[in-house]
């Protein structure tokens, strides 16, 4: 399969993830530039992490005028699976791809370090190799990562089973003291009504050999290598 | 003509940056201070010559790009 990374102006996590696709899962990558308008025979397509057009505005805020996001979004509405990492899923919120907005983080505090996060839903194409109530180690490095819907929408998001990756501590307890920026409860991770869209906070391709503390971020890309695989037979 | 658009975020939501600057205003010495909330300023100048005009354009723009009605909301002002 191919996973294409999309690469704005200001992205910093577009190597990283090529390198978690192609060298770690051995499947073909593609790095695509913001103004390209064609994803490259995609299987997959990831948001990367960084500071897209500078979080000019608001994070995310600029990316979504990038002449490749009406590929993205109609890839997405074709069922294609879209996986926003950080400022990616920053960029698929102010998209409208998926529900809700993040503001600064509780007590203004950039967090930069390894957490523990629960998998809350395994029927994605980036959790499908996870087990239920998975605890994975991913890094996340964010000042704006306080997820915030209105009590309308975040109780969708929790009825269709939308919030998919939670900050939990070690044993997969989701707490307040776990809640590492503020996030309406917990969350660290949506996808989409259709489910093929995810977004997320914490870096899995910043954690995929055991040299960078974590190998636990590998289950989200070869996720999209199964659901991709139970497809096509 | 101009105008001038002003965003905040909602009264529901959270603003730890206004927290933070109504914190160090009271370690200022400003202990009247009780609450902060930071937000946005933006002038446009456009080629609309009549107010009304100017006002729609200008809110559409704001409601599209300027702020994110998601959690912030904005007041929009034509200059005479």
């Amino acid at each position: 399969m191919k996973f294409s990374v999309l690469v704005f102006p200001g992205s910093n996590s577009d190597y990283d993830a090529f390198y978690a696709a192609s060298a770690v899962i051995g499947e073909d990558a593609a790095l695509v530039w913001h103004k390209d308008t064609d994803l490259q025979g995609a299987d997959a397509v990831i948001l990367p992490g960084g500071f897209a057009h500078g979080d000019y505005l608001r994070t995310g805020a600029i990316a979504r005028f990038s002449p490749i996001m009406a590929a993205v979004k109609a890839f997405a509405d074709r069922g294609g699976p879209v996986l926003g990492i950080c400022n990616g899923f920053q960029v698929l919120l102010e998209a409208g791809m998926l529900p809700g907005a993040m503001v600064r983080n509780d007590r203004i505090k950039f967090v930069s370090r390894l957490v523990p996060v629960r998998v809350e839903q395994t029927d994605t194409p980036f959790t499908a190799a996870c087990a239920s109530r998975q605890v994975l180690h991913m890094p996340v490095a964010h000042g704006e990562g306080n997820y915030y819907a209105d009590p309308e929408t975040l109780a969708a998001l929790e009825a269709n089973r939308q919030v998919v990756f939670r900050y939990s501590d070690a044993a997969g307890e989701v707490t307040p003291a776990s809640n590492i920026n503020g996030s309406l409860n917990n969350i660290a991770g949506i996808c989409n009504r259709q489910r093929n869209v995810v977004g997320l906070m914490p870096h899995p391709e910043r954690a995929t050999e055991a040299q960078l503390g974590s190998a636990d971020g590998r289950v989200i890309l070869a996720s999209a290598v199964k659901a991709l695989a139970s497809l096509s037979r | 003509m101009k105008a001038r658009v002003y965003v905040t975020l909602k009264p529901s939501v959270f603003d730890p940056q206004g927290r933070v600057v109504a914190d160090a205003l009271v370690t200022l010495g400003y202990q009247d201070v009780q609450d902060v909330r930071q937000g946005k300023f933006f002038e446009v100048e456009l080629s609309a010559t009549d107010a009304a005009t100017a006002k729609t354009r200008v809110t559409e723009m704001a409601d599209k790009l300027l702020a994110n009605p998601v959690i912030e909301s904005y007041r929009v002002e034509v200059l005479p």
